[in-house]
C-alpha cells in the first residue's frame, strides 16, 4: 500500500496546487476585473471607508476631513468642518467625494495620496501590513493662501465669476474662486438618494448672468464647474498682453514705438468696420504709442498689430505660452481656443479673424487661470511657471513623502520684452483704464477687459501683477457677463476694483 | 499513577512545544491586532481567548507526551495555528456578521481539544478501531440518515444536513466521515485482494467481480442518498471520494477509481437532469456572474470572490475588510473573509499548513506498519485534503459550490470537534509509526510473501501484470511481516 500511498500524496499535492492556483487566479490575475466589477461596492466603500487624508491649506487649516462615523462607509468626508460657507468657499479645490462614485478636484486627482494608496507610500503599506494597522491616508497641502482666498471670494461679492491668484516666481496657486460656489457636504452626504439628488440639482444648475433688458440671461456653466479652469470665456482686451508681446517679440517694437489707432479699422478681406469702445477715437492725430495704445486699450490699434504680426506670429505666441495644452494643477485644466488651432469645421482663421483675435475677440477663448498666466509670465521675466496646487504630501506620521519643486512651464518671450510689457501694464493701472485697481504705495501692473461677447452685457476681466518691481502675486479675475454696454459698466469700473481689493489683502501696506 | 508518567527513553517534544508557542504567537498576535485595528485597544476577552487556547494547547502537548510520545510533532502546532488562525477571524466579525460568536468559537474549540485528549488516552493502540468495523458502518450510516428523519433534520439554507435536539444543532455528517474511514479501512483490509485480484481484465482494466461490487454499491447507494435526500453535494462527494480514494490505497487499481467516477457521474448527471436545485448550483458555478443570477442565488459566491480580490496579494489587514458584505462570511465562507483580510499570502500560507497537515498524515501511513493502520491514516489524511479541495474549490470555482465547512477555521462545533478527533486519530497512528519496533524493519523478510500469495490464485497474478499485491517492491515495506497483515492475505485468497 505504500506505492498506492506515494500516488495518493501525488493526488493530494495536486489537488493543493489546483486550490493555489485558483486561488492566485481571484486574487492576483482576475483581481483588478473584480475590483472593477459593476456589482463590486467594494471600490466605494474603500475610498469611503479608509481613512482619508486631510486637505489643508497654507498654514494647517484643514479644508476636508474625515470623521468617523458608525455606518458601513466608517468615515464621512467633511468640509470645513461641515460649515456651508468656508465649505463652498474651497469647493473649486476640494471638489467633493460622493457615495455614488463621483469625486471631483483634489479628491479625485490627489486620490492615489488621499487614500494612502500612491506608489509613493508602499513603505507605510508595508509597515501596516506587519503592524496590521488601518492603512491612513496621507495628507496633501495645498499652495492655497486661506487669507487671500477669501479676499477674491469677498471681492468677487455676488457676481458670477472667477479669481485665481498665482505666485509668478514659483506657479504656485494661492487663490482659487469660482462663484456660484456649492456646498460639497451636501452632495458627500452618505444619505446615496439625497446626496444624487442634491448633484443632479446643483448640475442642472444654471445661474442667471447679466439680466438686462428684463430678460434673463443664464451661464453655461453650473455652480459644479471650477470657473477657474474648466470654464473659458473671451478674454477681450486683456489679449492685448499677449498681442502686444507678439508685437514686441516678434517685429521689434518698444514701448514707445508708434502705431497707426485710426478712428476705425476695416478687417482685412471683408468690408466691415470696426471701432473703438463705444465710438471714441484713440487720438486725435490716429497715431500713439504702443504704450498708449495698451493704456488706454486701443482697439483700432491692436486689430492693426494683431494683422501685422500675422497669423503665424499670432499662433506661435498663444502656442508658446501653452494655452492649447492641458495642465494638470492636478486637476486637469482646459484648454484655450484659437483660430487655426481649434480645428473642426467651424475653425474660421481668415485674416480678419485673426485681426480681432488682436483685442481677444473673435473665436479667442481663455480660461481665467490662462489669463493670469499671461500677467505671471510678464512678471517672471518671460519665465511662465507650472501652475500646481499641491505643496506636499505628508504620511501619517506627517513625514514628507512628496513635495513639489516649482519648473518653468514655457517662456514664451524674452526678459527684454517682459520689461517692456511691465512698463505698458504699470501705465495702465497709474493713468490707464486700469486705476480703479491701484493700491496705496504698491506699483500695481495690469490689464483690463471687457469682450462684447453679448453686447448688453459683457464679460469684465482684469489682469495683472504686484509689486511691479518685485512680483508676489498675479492675478486674473471674471466677471461673468455683469457690465453693462457703457463705458461706466466697462473692466475699468467694475473689475478692476475688485481686482484692487485682492492685491490689497495681497501686498498692500 | 503510573499511566501518567512518560514512557522511559521517549523524546521529550521539544520540537512541539517550541512551534506551539510560535503558533500560539500567532494566534495572539492576530487577536491583537484585530483589537487594535477595530477599536484600537485590546480585544475584550483577549486574555481569556489567549489562556484557554494555551492552557488547552499545551494540554494535548502534555497528554502526548505522556500516551503518545513518538507521535508527530508538526501535526498539533499546525492545527492549533488553524485554530487560532480562525479564533481572531471569528473575533474580528463578531458583533460585524450576524452569528459569528467568538465565545461560542472558542467553547468548540476547547471542546474540540479535551474530545482529542480524551480519544488519545482511551485508543491506546488505533488497531482496536479495527474489531468496530462494522459497528462503524451501522454508525456511520445511522448518522447520514438522521436528518433526514423528520422532526430531528431541518432543512436550512436548501440542505438537511442538521439534526436539531433541543436548541442545539449537530452536523452528524461531519462524525459520519470518521466512521466511514474506520469502517472503509477495516473492510478494505480485510477484502482488498479479492477486490484486486479476482475478476476480469477489460480494456487493459482489472475489473471486480460483481459479488465484491456490494460495498461499493452501498456507499455509492449512500452517496446518492445523501445527495438527493439532503440535497448535499459536498457530503456526497466527500464519501464517495473517501471510499474510492481509500480503496485504491488498498487495492492500487485504477480500475475501480474508474468505475467509481463513472458512477458518481452517472448519479450526478441524472440528480442534476431531475432536480432543479442541482441545475442552479451548475449554473451559478459556469456562469456565476450572470445578471439574472448575481442578485440572488450566486450572489453568495460572487461575493466572496468579490472579497478574495479585494484582498489581493496582501490583503486588506485583519479588519480592513467587509465580511459583512459575504452571507456565512464566518463559516462557509470564512476561506474567503480570511482572503480578503490575509490576501492571497495569506490563504497561501494557510493551504500549505493544510497541505503540512495532510502529507504528514500520510507520511505516517507508509510508516506505520499494519494494514489497518495504514489505510486508516491514509484515508483520514485523505479526507481533510478531499474536504479543504471541496470547500475551497467551490469558493474559488474548480467545482460547484457545496456546503462544506473548512476543517479548524469555520465557526461550527460539530466541525470542529469532528477534525480534532480526526487528528487524535492521526496523531496516534504517528506514534505507532515512529515508535522503535522490536520488529524488522522495512524489506526484511518482505520476500516470501508474494509467493503465499500468488500460489493459489496464478490467474490473479497474470492478470496482475507481475505485481501481485506489490509486497516484493519497495514500497511493500512491512507487509507480510506484522501476524495481522499476513492473515489477511491468507484469508483475503482463501475466501
Amino acid at each position: 500500500m505504500n506505492s498506492t500511498l506515494r500516488k495518493l500524496s501525488v493526488v493530494v499535492m495536486t489537488m493543493f496546487m489546483a486550490l493555489m492556483i485558483s486561488t492566485t487566479w481571484i486574487q492576483f490575475v482576475a483581481a483588478g476585473e473584480l475590483n472593477d466589477h459593476e456589482r463590486n461596492s467594494r471600490a466605494i466603500y474603500s475610498t469611503l471607508g479608509r481613512d482619508r487624508g486631510p486637505i489643508v491649506v497654507k498654514g494647517g487649516e484643514q479644508i476636508a476631513t474625515s470623521v468617523p462615523v458608525e455606518d458601513n462607509y466608517k468615515y464621512q468626508r467633511t468640509y470645513s468642518d461641515g460649515e456651508a460657507g468656508p465649505a463652498s468657499l474651497y469647493a473649486p479645490v476640494t471638489g467633493y467625494f460622493s457615495v455614488n462614485g463621483t469625486v471631483t478636484g483634489i479628491e479625485r486627482y490627489a486620490n492615489d495620496y488621499l487614500a494612502g494608496e500612491d506608489d509613493s507610500l508602499w513603505l507605510d503599506r508595508l509597515q501596516n501590513l506587519i503592524t496590521g494597522e488601518e492603512a491612513q491616508g496621507s495628507s496633501v497641502e495645498l499652495t492655497i493662501d486661506p487669507k487671500l482666498q477669501q479676499a477674491a471670494w469677498d471681492a468677487l461679492g455676488d457676481r458670477n465669476g472667477a479669481a485665481v491668484v498665482l505666485d509668478p516666481k514659483t506657479g504656485a496657486i494661492l487663490a482659487m474662486v469660482s462663484k456660484p460656489s456649492f456646498d460639497p457636504n451636501v452632495v458627500s452626504s452618505h444619505d446615496s438618494q439625497a446626496a444624487a439628488d442634491a448633484a443632479t440639482a446643483l448640475i442642472n444648475e444654471r445661474p442667471v448672468v447679466g439680466s438686462t433688458d428684463g430678460e434673463e440671461r443664464r451661464s453655461v456653466y453650473g455652480p459644479m464647474i471650477n470657473r477657474t479652469i474648466n470654464a473659458t470665456f473671451p478674454p477681450g482686451s486683456t489679449f492685448k498682453i499677449l498681442t502686444s508681446a507678439a508685437a514686441i517679440e516678434y517685429e521689434g517694437l518698444t514701448p514707445g514705438a508708434q502705431v497707426d489707432a485710426p478712428n476705425s479699422y476695416t478687417l482685412p478681406g471683408t468690408s466691415t468696420d470696426v471701432g473703438n469702445f463705444g465710438g471714441y477715437a484713440c487720438s486725435p492725430t490716429q497715431r500713439m504709442s504702443l504704450l498708449e495704445a495698451l493704456e488706454n486699450s486701443c482697439n483700432t490699434a491692436y486689430l492693426k498689430l494683431a494683422t501685422d504680426v500675422g497669423r503665424d506670429g499670432m499662433q506661435k505666441m498663444f502656442e508658446d505660452f501653452g494655452f492649447t495644452e492641458s495642465l494638470e494643477v492636478p486637476m486637469t485644466t482646459s484648454v484655450g481656443a484659437y483660430p487655426g488651432l481649434i480645428g473642426g469645421d467651424n475653425d474660421d482663421d481668415s485674416d480678419a479673424r485673426i485681426a480681432l483675435s488682436g483685442i481677444g475677440q473673435g473665436s479667442v477663448r481663455m480660461t481665467p487661470l490662462q489669463v493670469a498666466m499671461m500677467s505671471a509670465a510678464v512678471a517672471n521675466d518671460g519665465e511662465l511657471m507650472e501652475p500646481y496646487l499641491i505643496q506636499s504630501v505628508r504620511d501619517s506620521d506627517l513625514e514628507l513623502v512628496s513635495q513639489t519643486k516649482p519648473s518653468r512651464y514655457r517662456s514664451p518671450f524674452s526678459s527684454s520684452t517682459a520689461d517692456a510689457l511691465t512698463e505698458m501694464m504699470l501705465a495702465v493701472v497709474n493713468s490707464g483704464s486700469g486705476t480703479a485697481a491701484q493700491v496705496p504705495g504698491v506699483q500695481v501692473a495690469g490689464k483690463t477687459g471687457t469682450a462684447q461677447d453679448d453686447p448688453r452685457s459683457p464679460t469684465l476681466w482684469f489682469t495683472g501683477f504686484a509689486p511691479a518691481d518685485d512680483p508676489q502675486v498675479a492675478i486674473a479675475i471674471v466677471l461673468e457677463n455683469e457690465g453693462e454696454s457703457t463705458l461706466e459698466s466697462s473692466a475699468g469700473s467694475i473689475a478692476a476694483p475688485v481686482a484692487g481689493e485682492i492685491f490689497k489683502a495681497a501686498v498692500g501696506q | 499513577m503510573s499511566m501518567l508518567r512518560p514512557e522511559e527513553g521517549a523524546p521529550a517534544r521539544v520540537a512541539e512545544a517550541v512551534l506551539l508557542v510560535v503558533a500560539l504567537a500567532l494566534g495572539m498576535g492576530g487577536m491583537w491586532m484585530v483589537g487594535y485595528s477595530l477599536d484600537d485597544a485590546l480585544p475584550e476577552g483577549f486574555w481569556t481567548y489567549s489562556i484557554v487556547l494555551a492552557a488547552l494547547a499545551f494540554t494535548t502537548h502534555i497528554v502526548l507526551r505522556l500516551r503518545a510520545p513518538y507521535a508527530d510533532q508538526v501535526i498539533l502546532p499546525a492545527v492549533v495555528l488553524l485554530n487560532c488562525l480562525s479564533m481572531a477571524t471569528i473575533l474580528r466579525q463578531t458583533g460585524v456578521v450576524r452569528d459569528a460568536d467568538a465565545s461560542r468559537h472558542l467553547m468548540w474549540s476547547a471542546l474540540g481539544m479535551a474530545v482529542a485528549c480524551v480519544v488519545l488516552f482511551v485508543i491506546r493502540d488505533h488497531r482496536s478501531l479495527r474489531k468496530l468495523t462494522y459497528t462503524a458502518m451501522v454508525v456511520g450510516i445511522v448518522l447520514v440518515i438522521l436528518p433526514l428523519i423528520p422532526g430531528l433534520g431541518r432543512e436550512v439554507n436548501g440542505a438537511r444536513i442538521w439534526i436539531y435536539i433541543g436548541s442545539s444543532s449537530v452536523q452528524p455528517a461531519e462524525f459520519a466521515k470518521i466512521a466511514f474511514a474506520v469502517f472503509f479501512a477495516g473492510y478494505l483490509v480485510a477484502n482488498r485482494d479479492t477486490l484486486a485480484l479476482a475478476g476480469r481484465k477489460v480494456l487493459g482494466l482489472q475489473l471486480p467481480r460483481l459479488r465484491d461490487l456490494g460495498p461499493i454499491l452501498i456507499v455509492w447507494a449512500v452517496s446518492l442518498a445523501v445527495l438527493i435526500g439532503e440535497k448535499d453535494l459536498g457530503t456526497s462527494l466527500l464519501f464517495f471520494g473517501l471510499f474510492v480514494g481509500m480503496l485504491y490505497l488498498a487495492t492500487d487499481r485504477v480500475g475501480w477509481i474508474v468505475i467509481g467516477l463513472i458512477m458518481f457521474a452517472g448519479g450526478a448527471v441524472v440528480a442534476w437532469s431531475i432536480f432543479s436545485h442541482v441545475q442552479l448550483r451548475v449554473n451559478i458555478w459556469l456562469d456565476a456572474f450572470n445578471p439574472e443570477l448575481v442578485e440572488g442565488p450566486s450572489f453568495q459566491l460572487v461575493q466572496g470572490l468579490f472579497a478574495m480580490a479585494y484582498g489581493g496579494m496582501f490583503g486588506a489587514g485583519w479588519g480592513g475588510g467587509y465580511p459583512s458584505f459575504v452571507p456565512f462570511a464566518y463559516s462557509d465562507f470564512i476561506y474567503a473573509a480570511i482572503g480578503e483580510e490575509l490576501g492571497l499570502t495569506g490563504l497561501l500560507a494557510i493551504l500549505l499548513v493544510y497541505l503540512v497537515i495532510v502529507q504528514r498524515g500520510l507520511r505516517h501511513a507508509i510508516g506505520v506498519r499494519d494494514g489497518f493502520g495504514k489505510l486508516l491514516a491514509g484515508g483520514l489524511a485523505f479526507v481533510m485534503a478531499l474536504q479543504l479541495f471541496v470547500v475551497v474549490g467551490g469558493i474559488t470555482r474548480i467545482i460547484p459550490l457545496t456546503g462544506l465547512t473548512l476543517p479548524f477555521m469555520a465557526q461550527g462545533g460539530s466541525s470542529l470537534v469532528a477534525n480534532w478527533i480526526v487528528i487524535a486519530l492521526m496523531l496516534r497512528i504517528s506514534d505507532a509509526a515512529r515508535r522503535p519496533s522490536p520488529l524488522p524493519t522495512r524489506g526484511a523478510l518482505a520476500e516470501p510473501a508474494p509467493a503465499v500469495v500468488g500460489g493459489p490464485t496464478s490467474g490473479a497474478i497474470e492478470v496482475g501484470g507481475g505485481r501481485p499485491v506489490q509486497a516484493g517492491t519497495e514500497a511493500g515495506a512491512g507487509r507480510g511481516v506484522t501476524p495481522d497483515d499476513a492473515t489477511q492475505i491468507v484469508r483475503g485468497v482463501d475466501r
